[in-house]
């Protein structure tokens, strides 16, 4: 049972494997968004018979590892899903509580089928008997109108049901959505004990992929792993999305294939350096770099760690000259304490000690202030000791930002606060960015 | 052959009591808000019996035996890495 809109058909819609973007394909600046049948007649139908037997080993293949921030390769994830036996469920994870982060709602705002493409194709390729589609309240109506043209057009063979996920950082973290959508406090569980992907929603084995890892799923269902692969590297294979904040006209969600250069993807021209100080890569949770690291750079989740940062799901911040970093540093580090979860004793004191540390350097007298031995004693006491990773993430923010702001941090303590406290937040809190597509893209030369 | 095992703290139902730390300090410390740190040597034969003692009196029942290597301290674990509750430690040792 297929679309009575459009029939499977490998050729309609394909677009040429090195052209680009891909996700954000047809998307318009402002536009609004992509229906149903629009929808099929760009990308073609998908054929969820080959996807129930060839999937897995396509995705296999391809490469394709999850955007949420862990990067996890895709098929291992399925198999260890499949594995139990027992029929499981697939979540779309559309908490993105990532404030600098904008991509997921963009997807599901825009181009909301590819996303929910990629559920289908996954519930047929494991197995699964149900679709929960985990969306924050500005795109409930959307999804829920997207859902029911699928449901009318009988596009699925699972249902696809969509379930409000409430607002805050801590959300979309994978567990904290499995108890969210059971009607409990969406609040992270400790996993080693009870692994989602055994147990999860209703018991079942649980599939969580947020929504751009499951639009790439869309286009590898469609168009196979060669397609796939002839963007981005050998090793890190196909494009990403990334939400960059703090260039000249606001936030911007754009796609790159993996592998390019970030001078290039970010437009950073020999004036960098005087335009920013610094960079933030992977949100809250993610490092700073220096601009010369990040000119360096290319984008890949394997080169940012070879130089202790990471592009989490995709975001860099550009910092200009205007702020005091380390004003900067600490109302995250603030704002990241208010939204701990308030479960494990080691994040709750922790995140709190360090919340203060930070409030004194950035703000207060000299004598008054935490020493860095103190700060990075603290990020080193509440790794790796939470249910969640919320305070790993913590500790590799201020960690790396100790690094690259050392000579910030010293005129701090030696002089007191910088005029440059007061300067308005560059990073975002609540709210959601106004993220517009770029309209522009970038790939390998 | 004993399988290897490593503890590890559910840092949710951990209340901070700090008796884990009294009754096995050859692995368990206390930070400075009394939660327990737990290393990430190797728990000996001669251990077992502090390790299961511990892990049977703790009042919150946050402390849990497993058979997994040791990789993933008492964060989330890694991804892909199964881990399994042993259900007996030590003899005499509750079963949980």
């Amino acid at each position: 049972m297929t679309s009575t809109l459009v029939r499977p058909d490998a050729t309609l819609g394909r677009p040429e494997p090195t052209a680009m973007p891909r996700l954000l394909r047809g998307l318009g600046r402002d536009g609004g968004t992509v229906g149903l049948g629009e929808h099929l007649e760009r990308w073609g139908a998908m054929d969820l018979r080959w996807a129930r037997q060839h999937l897995g080993s396509e995705l296999e293949a391809s490469g394709l590892r999850g955007h949420g921030g862990a990067g996890f390769p895709v098929a291992a994830k399925w198999r260890s899903v499949a594995r139990s036996g027992r029929r499981p469920i697939v979540v779309v994870n559309g908490a993105e509580g990532e404030p600098a982060s904008a991509k997921d709602a963009l997807l599901l705002a825009r181009t909301p089928h590819l996303v929910l493409d990629g559920a289908a194709a996954a519930a047929a390729s494991i197995g699964a008997g149900r679709v929960l589609a985990y969306v924050p309240h500005h795109l409930l109506e959307g999804v829920q109108a997207a859902a029911g043209a699928r449901r009318r057009h009988r596009l699925d063979p699972v249902d696809i049901e969509v379930r409000e996920a409430p607002e805050g950082f801590i959300s979309g973290q994978e567990s904290a959505a499995v108890n969210g959508l059971q009607g409990r406090p969406a609040l992270p569980s400790f996993i080693v004990l009870r692994p989602i992907r055994e147990r999860g929603v209703e018991g079942r084995p649980t599939l969580v992929h947020n929504a751009e890892t499951l639009a790439h799923v869309a286009l590898v269902a469609r168009y196979g792993a060669a397609w796939f692969g002839a963007l981005g590297t050998e090793r890190a294979p196909g494009t990403t999305l990334l939400t960059v904040t703090g260039r000249p006209g606001g936030p911007v969600v754009q796609e790159a294939a993996l592998g390019t250069p970030l001078r290039e993807v970010l437009g950073l021209g020999p004036d960098a350096r005087r335009r920013y100080q610094a960079a933030l890569l992977g949100g809250y949770g993610g490092t700073w770099v220096d601009i010369d690291t990040l000119l360096e750079l290319e984008l890949s989740e394997e080169a940012a760690r070879r130089r202790s940062a990471t592009l989490g799901p995709g975001i860099v911040v550009l910092l200009g000259h205007d702020s005091c970093p380390l004003a900067e540093v600490a109302r995250v580090v603030r704002y990241m304490n208010g939204e701990s979860a308030g479960q494990c004793g080691p994040c709750v004191h922790g995140l709190g000690a360090l919340d203060q540390a930070l409030q004194s350097v950035a703000f207060h007298a000299p004598e008054h202030q935490a020493s860095v031995g103190s700060i990075t004693q603290l990020c080193a006491l509440v790794e790796g000791r939470g249910a969640c990773r919320h305070p790993d993430g913590v500790s590799r923010f201020v960690t790396s930002a100790c690094a690259v702001f050392a000579s910030e941090l010293a005129a701090h303590r030696r002089l007191g606060p910088c005029g440059r406290i007061g300067a308005p937040s560059a990073l975002p809190f609540g709210g959601r960015p106004e993220a517009r597509h770029a309209g522009r893209a970038t790939r390998p030369r | 052959m004993r399988r290897a095992f490593r503890i590890v703290v559910d840092p949710i139902a951990c209340c901070g009591e700090g008796l884990c730390a009294e009754l096995f300090p050859e692995r368990i410390s206390l930070d400075p808000w009394g939660f327990p740190i737990l290393s990430d040597e190797p728990i000996t034969a001669d251990l077992v019996e502090h390790a299961g003692r511990a892990v049977d009196m703790c009042p919150h029942l946050a402390l849990h035996v497993m058979d997994a290597p040791a990789n993933a301290g008492t964060g989330g674990g890694r991804p892909g890495e199964p881990a399994r509750l042993v259900a007996r430690l030590a003899p005499g040792g509750r079963r949980r």
